[in-house]
């Protein structure tokens, strides 16, 4: 009993000793400064620990060649902010213009350098509050009753020092170079220590392992020097501009595939390489062998007795020796820090270098504990961009918003807007939102609709996976149906081999936009909110369960998705039928005959008109009107006193239906054949 | 056998004597009593007679005598006689003394006997004359049982004639009684051929069809030159009756295309005639081959329902539009042709089936193309927004902007600071309704052109989103006013020239203003002061208040501040002479209320009322008693939520009614409804409404009651009552009581979507039926690529989008008038592409 008195005063001990916070964050990377100023914009009690002595501490060695392969877009053409953000890759959200990566950099691919300036600026000209060189080596669980999560999380640094947090950001990152382990792999050279002086491999033949953007950013480096460069993977190469993915192989680190193609001694082979051995011959030279060989033979002898596959196959493609190998695998995540308690698992199949997390970013074992940046990119891997800056700033503040509205009671972030007002709320997001933009098919814009449909609430950039969960996550109601503002590219379109420069790869006409394969904005309607059991019945490769009806804008050239006929019609036309009402704009002169002619006003007339804010227009513009013949100009007409009334529609909107008289180029009837 | 033939000799004189014996009654009757003498004498050679011979009348043949006699008539329209042959009563010959015999009627062709018929199968005039004359006919006829048979004849006539192929479910009927009297008049033209057999007219192909019920069809072998080929067969579609089949052959027998070469408003045809429409092939010279078979087609499709002409443009001075390409002619006198515009033949038959459909139901005619309208749906992708449309057609206008600068988020901030007021205007310049305001600001501009003080400017938030956010401007347009360092208004009225104009010039005045001196009260009240307002016809407002009153005053100044902009307000502290309550006989706290330029001054006396009260009497004062409605002032008035008894005058209203109005509106207590007229001329949509009101325009003056609230019933002052207030009063009573009865009443219907949407759910399961919603299919996940959902693996990719376009094509072979040069419309249901750029 006395021990366990004891154990009981120690543990009081050391949590009196320890620093309270709500919020932790762990690494001052991109992803957990861009939480930390959203946090301290809302005032919250958080602190951000780093080991290093700045922020940002990956760039200050990564890429080992300096060349960041996000694009830095100084020029679009327009001015608007939010759309540029959809070309600027670099960038965390904030409010101050001078923390603009544009700012730091003149080059579309800016040096790293620049990133890690950016990112101490961001630090420090936005007061955010990092505690540099403290590296957090231990994370544990304690419970608590009265803690927001029924737990508290106990944060350990390299000096023993505790730190108490009710909330943790994990925005660590994935940093623990990724190794294989084969007979000969001390023979193997790191990405992570390699030199990257092209001089140092001059007249080499250096075989690289590793199919991603460092091993072929690593071969282009020193493509001009060596002998030959041969790389190995067990995948094949994906390259980027054929999966839209933007962390498969970029265009401008795909040298070594020229030369490859063109037999300039280059090349690419595909093989595992856990059956890979690598022997030393005398010289020095390293020979590739199979595991397999190895295994078999007497341990006792040298390499003389190794058996080489040339040896039985005298055309094996990698029979020539090596200079020097390179491994160039990538990073995971550091699971090495937390307690078991925790239950930080690795996820299954190609994500298991990442924690496994919900669509929401909280962890899968423990509540409260959000995992932020890259390591959080097991919810939308090989899909979108949420495992880079340019999409995890934007899942970081979709994180923030359900923090604020779980521990805070502050809802979602929403504008309520009358119903007339729909079609052009959904104009301007798809046209200018960046979030949804860079997070397509992750995150999504919510309309929650008003009962009766004479008003709806917007919700911005909300994580589609839990939408089920919107109720509770947002702390707004959706009674009455709801839409989903999502971008998609084409289901069957991208992909490592398919061709995607075939002719009538895009589709112009609106109604045939739901073919459309680049990216497009995608609206669902859902009568009810999907249900959890709906979410998970989703047809494979769909964001979302099957909607009450779907449209699609069809893809643009220029993503100007503004074209009165071609895209808002058609939007109109499907926001109407789903709601079940008229959607037009009417001058004032309709509304006023509509005001006499039928007891009830379309919701345009209701909320604009009758609240004296009618559309009156120029002269020119009913001109204009009455030529397309959807108003009539009741001055010149002389009223034929003999027309039957037509009392059963109003006659404007009877005319509104009559001059619908398509109008078509010059055709002949010309028929194929006879029957 | 030859001892038959004794005794048809034996009782034949017997007949005959019998005959003689019993006296002819009633001459004049078609049905002639001989006797049997009379009767065989009678006989000539070549002419048919239908004989019944009787003894006096037997009980049991009675009815049968009756339908003889009722077919009579009949029959001599094909030279048949009938003859009642009176068997004396010892005669047993041949046709007299049997007992069998008498149960029997003859056919004699000439004295040869043809046919005997059991009376039982003569049982009315039809089967009487149906089997008469099949008798006859024998030859014309030809009676088949298989199919093999008429497949035969149809052979046989190849080159030579057409078939008429009739299926009567049993002889004897009115059906076949119509087959053959039309085989008697056509028999000699068309080889007639008739079944009883259901079953070959379900091998000739027409499963569905009821064999319960006639059928004819017109085969037609002599256009079939190729042995090998066999006969179109062109159904009826009527039942089967004389005249209906004489209408069929005589459709059949006209030429399947006419070629015309005239004016198609003269040209008439056998179908015309026969109350059928008659469409017109628009051809030129350079597609004429592929439009004579485009006509043949369709000519074929609609044999019997309409006839087809190829109109040659060329040769005729056509004043229709270059693209249109078909006529359509009606039978009805003084319908002028109507001219369109098709896409494929299915719709040249649809037209006129439809139409035939319509007639039938005999709906009118607008609703008619109503109807076609709906059932396109192909209008879905023309804009049928009015705003939008005109805002696009105006589109290469380059408007008049340099009046108004365009604001960044920049240079937002200084330019406010330049000017006293600076009006924005917040749009998106994608967005059809900012753009309209747009228009109208610009004109804004033209009238403010060297105000002082005044800067018109714009912020495009497709540009700026952050600087509209920031100015919390969240829908498009949006105006605000900006005064120089101080607060914003935004502006919330009526997007219209005028509106805005008076808006931005009264908001240059405080809102109340304060006024020092009694003269400028007065001022004020004259509508003199200030001087920057004396243009506008504005009416005053003036509160009145000794210092002591703050809460009254308080309250009017937040009113000000609501009502800036809409309304001129002045306010004045009076000292302890209370000059101005005195004159206006008012005690402060007071409001004065100038109408008129201080013509009529009106006090009201403030109580302890809050700002929103306050804002709601001044709105409601300021309404006029008896105002003209136009579309600008509509709103106020409705918000009243009263009944509207609008006088509707084309110009201004008269003297006499003005007054007798004026008086009514007046009248204590405060009437229930909104008087007001209309003046035509100035709201020229004024007659929109009148015509959604009446079938005929009512003669003007008219006076209205529309309860646009409740109900929405609307009725007419008599116009033989003269516009005064007594009887509009005495009016007012009956409609309450219920005595009158409306002319019309508002549609109480939903605004429901004026088209529908394009259903990209259905489209993508119709084209992929499983793969979308069912099964899965991972990009990059090569087992599953050649699952057979995505035919043809990684090829199919391309072939996918056309594939909605393929099935329609296979369903309707030799429709799709795309099919061939020349088009340019190849657009419209293909996926346009943009590879090519």
């Amino acid at each position: 009993l006395g021990l366990a008195l004891y154990a009981g005063s120690l543990c009081t001990a050391s949590s009196a000793a320890s620093l309270y916070h709500d919020y932790c964050i762990i690494g001052a990377g991109p992803s957990g400064l861009q939480a930390a100023y959203f946090l301290q914009q809302a005032g919250r009690d958080y602190v951000v620990f780093e080991r290093s002595h700045a922020p940002g501490s990956f760039f200050a060695l990564y890429p080992r060649h300096r060349k960041l392969i996000s694009i830095n877009k100084r020029y679009t053409g327009k001015s608007n902010g939010e759309f540029n953000l959809r070309h600027d890759w670099n960038s965390l959200l904030s409010h101050d213009r001078r923390l603009l990566f544009q700012r730091y950099s003149l080059d579309f691919f800016p040096h790293a350098d620049a990133m890690v300036r950016y990112l101490e600026d961001f630090a420090s000209l936005l007061k955010l509050r990092v505690r540099y060189n403290t590296a957090i080596v231990h994370v544990t669980l304690e419970r608590d009753g009265q803690a927001w999560n029924g737990h508290y999380f106990f944060l350990t640094d390299q000096d023993r020092q505790n730190y108490k947090c009710s909330s943790l950001l994990v925005a660590t990152g994935t940093w623990v170079p990724n190794v294989v382990n084969f007979p000969g792999s001390e023979y193997v050279e790191g990405y992570e220590t390699v030199s990257i002086n092209p001089e140092d491999f001059a007249g080499q033949t250096v075989l690289i392992l590793g199919r991603g953007n460092s091993a072929f950013e690593t071969a282009e480096n020193i493509l001009g020097v060596t002998n030959f460069i041969h790389m190995v993977s067990r995948s094949r190469v994906r390259l980027s501009w054929a999966t839209h993915y933007v962390g498969d192989l970029r265009a401008i680190n795909n040298g070594l595939l020229d030369t490859y193609q063109l037999k300039s001694l280059d090349g690419l082979l595909e093989g595992d390489l856990e059956d890979l051995a690598i022997v030393k011959d005398k010289k020095g030279k390293l020979h590739i062998t199979l595991r397999f060989y190895l295994e078999n033979r007497n341990t006792s002898a040298g390499i003389d007795s190794v058996t080489l596959p040339q040896d039985e196959l005298d055309n094996f493609a990698t029979r020539a020796p090596y200079d020097r190998v390179i491994r160039c695998l990538g990073w995971k995540f550091d699971f090495s820090i937390y307690n078991r308690s925790l239950r930080m698992m690795p996820g299954k199949g190609n994500k298991k270098k990442y924690p496994q997390i919900k669509p929401s970013y909280e962890s899968r074992g423990t509540r409260g504990l959000f995992v932020l940046g890259t390591a959080s990119h097991s919810v939308d891997f090989r899909k979108s961009a949420g495992g880079f800056i340019h999409g995890f700033r934007y899942t970081t503040r979709a994180v923030h918003r359900l923090l604020e509205n779980r521990h805070h009671g502050v809802p979602w972030p929403s504008t309520v807007y009358p119903i007339t007002q729909l079609t052009n709320s959904i104009i301007k997001r798809v046209n200018e939102a960046s979030g949804l933009y860079q997070m397509f098919s992750v995150l999504a814009d919510i309309i929650l609709l008003r009962e009766n449909a004479t008003a709806f609430e917007y919700l911005e950039e909300y994580p589609v996976g839990v939408l089920a969960e919107l109720e509770m996550q947002t702390g707004r109601k959706a009674p009455n149906g709801l839409f989903v503002v999502i971008m998609e590219y084409g289901r069957n379109f991208s992909g490592a081999d398919k061709d995607v420069f075939y002719y009538n790869r895009a589709v112009g006409e609106a109604q045939h936009a739901w073919q459309s394969n680049f990216l497009h904005p995608v609206i669902y309607y859902y009568k009810h909110l999907p249900t959890e059991r709906e979410m998970r019945l989703q047809p494979p490769d769909w964001p979302l369960p099957r909607p009450d009806a779907v449209h699609h804008i069809v893809e643009d050239f220029l993503t100007d998705w503004t074209a009165p006929n071609a895209h808002i019609l058609p939007l109109r036309r499907f926001l109407e039928n789903c709601l079940s009402t008229d959607l037009r704009n009417f001058f004032a002169e309709s509304c006023f005959l509509f005001a006499f002619t039928r007891q009830k006003l379309p919701p345009f007339c209701q909320q604009g008109y009758v609240r004296m804010q009618g559309l009156v227009g120029s002269e020119g513009l009913q001109r204009h009107a009455v030529e397309a013949g959807l108003l009539e100009d009741y001055a010149l007409t002389d009223f034929p006193g003999d027309r039957p009334p037509d009392s059963r529609k109003g006659s404007q909107d009877q005319l509104l239906r009559d001059h619908v008289i398509p109008v078509r180029p010059l055709q002949h009837l010309v028929n194929a054949k006879d029957e | 056998m030859s001892a038959q033939k004794d005794r048809w000799v034996f009782s034949f004189s017997f007949l005959l004597f019998c005959a003689s014996s019993i006296p002819t009654r009633g001459s004049a009757r078609l049905l002639q009593e001989l006797s049997p003498q009379e009767y065989f004498s009678s006989l000539q050679a070549g002419r048919a007679s239908l004989a019944y011979f009787s003894h006096n009348v037997s009980p049991g043949a009675q009815p049968f005598l009756e339908q003889i006699e009722n077919s009579a008539e009949a029959l001599q329209d094909y030279g048949i006689s009938v003859v009642k042959v009176n068997c004396p009563k010892e005669d047993v010959s041949r046709y007299c003394g049997k007992e069998n015999a008498l149960r029997k009627a003859y056919l004699f062709r000439g004295n040869m006997l043809i046919r005997e018929f059991p009376t039982d199968a003569l049982f009315d005039v039809n089967s009487i004359v149906a089997n008469v004359l099949f008798a006859l006919l024998f030859n014309e006829v030809k009676y088949v049982e298989t199919l093999a048979d008429l497949q035969n004849i149809e052979n046989a006539l190849k080159g030579r004639s057409n078939v008429v192929f009739a299926y009567v479910p049993a002889t004897g009927t009115a059906e076949h009684r119509a087959v053959m009297e039309a085989a008697f008049v056509y028999g000699t033209v068309h080889q007639f051929v008739l079944t009883t057999e259901a079953t070959l007219l379900k091998d000739a192909g027409n499963d569905k069809s009821d064999v319960s019920s006639a059928r004819l069809f017109f085969c037609h072998c002599q256009r079939a030159t190729d042995l090998g080929q066999p006969c179109r067969r062109t159904a009826m579609g009527q039942t089967l009756t004389m005249l209906n089949i004489h209408r069929h052959l005589k459709l059949m027998g006209a030429p399947l295309v006419t070629e015309v070469a005239e004016d198609p408003e003269k040209v008439s045809t056998v179908h015309l005639q026969l109350g059928l429409p008659l469409v017109f092939i628009l051809s030129q010279k350079e597609t004429y081959e592929a439009d004579r078979r485009t006509a043949e087609f369709v000519a074929w499709q609609l044999l019997g329902k309409a006839g087809v002409a190829l109109l040659s443009r060329d040769l005729v001075d056509l004043n229709v539009l270059l693209r249109s390409n078909v006529a359509l002619k009606t039978p009805e006198e003084g319908v002028p042709i109507k001219y369109l515009v098709l896409e494929d033949t299915d719709e040249v038959i649809t037209l006129v089936e439809d139409k035939n459909k319509v007639e039938q139901i005999q709906e009118d005619k607008a609703e008619d193309e109503e109807d076609e309208d709906e059932k396109e749906n192909n209008n879905q992708d023309i804009q049928d927004d009015q705003v939008v449309e005109a805002v696009s057609r105006d589109k290469k206008r380059e408007l008049p902007l340099e009046e108004i600068l365009v604001l960044t988020e920049e240079t937002f901030h200084s330019a406010l600071l330049e000017t006293a007021r600076t009006v924005v205007l917040f749009y998106a310049s994608w967005e059809a309704v900012s753009l309209a305001v747009l228009r109208s600001y610009t004109e804004v501009a033209g009238h403010l052109k060297g105000t002082q003080g005044v800067l018109l400017s714009r912020v495009n938030c497709w540009d700026w989103p952050g600087l509209c956010t920031k100015e919390n401007v969240t829908q498009f347009p949006t105006i605000k006013i900006y005064e120089k360092g101080e607060r914003s208004v935004m502006y919330n009225g009526m997007w219209g020239t005028e509106e805005l104009t008076s808006f931005i010039m009264l908001s240059r005045v405080s809102c109340p203003l304060k006024l020092a001196t009694i003269d400028e009260a007065e001022g004020y009240l004259r509508g003199e002061f200030p001087s920057e307002l004396s243009s506008y016809h504005h009416t005053s407002l003036l509160g009145v208040f000794s210092t002591a009153t703050s809460e009254a005053r308080e309250a009017f100044e937040e009113a000000g501040n609501i009502l800036s902009g809409h309304v001129t307000m002045g306010m004045y502290f009076e000292d302890d002479d209370l000059a101005l309550s005195r004159k206006y006989a008012v005690s402060p706290p007071a409001l004065l209320l100038a109408r008129s330029r201080g013509r009529s001054v009106e006090g009201i006396a403030l109580s302890k009322q809050s700002t929103q009260d306050m804002v709601r009497m001044i709105r409601y004062e300021l309404l006029d008693i008896f105002p003209e409605i136009t579309v600008q002032n509509l709103p106020c008035y409705l918000q009243l939520r009263k009944p509207f008894l609008i006088l509707f005058s084309d110009g201004d209203v008269g003297q006499m009614e003005s007054k007798e109005m004026l008086k009514l509106a007046k009248g204590r207590p405060q009437p229930a409804f909104v008087a007001c007229w209309l003046n035509l001329k100035k709201t020229p949509v004024g007659r929109g409404i009148l015509k959604a009101y009446f079938a005929t325009m009512p003669s003007l003056p008219v006076l209205i009651w529309v309860n646009l609230h409740a109900g929405g019933q609307v009725f007419k002052f008599p116009s033989e009552q003269s516009i005064t207030e007594m009887n509009i009063l005495s009016w007012l009573e009956k409609l309450k009581a219920g005595l009158e009865i409306p002319s019309s009443t508002l549609s109480d219907e939903d605004w429901k979507p004026p088209l529908p949407a394009y259903d990209f759910l259905q489209m993508m399961e119709t084209a992929v039926p499983e793969l979308p919603l069912h099964t899965s299919h991972r990009r990059g996940d090569t087992p599953q690529r050649h699952l057979p959902e995505s035919p043809g693996g990684d090829t199919a990719v391309p072939e996918e989008p056309s594939q909605g376009t393929k099935a329609e094509k296979v369903g309707s072979p030799g429709r799709d008038l795309r099919g061939t040069a020349p088009r340019l419309a190849a657009r419209e249901k293909q996926g346009k592409r943009h590879s090519e750029l």
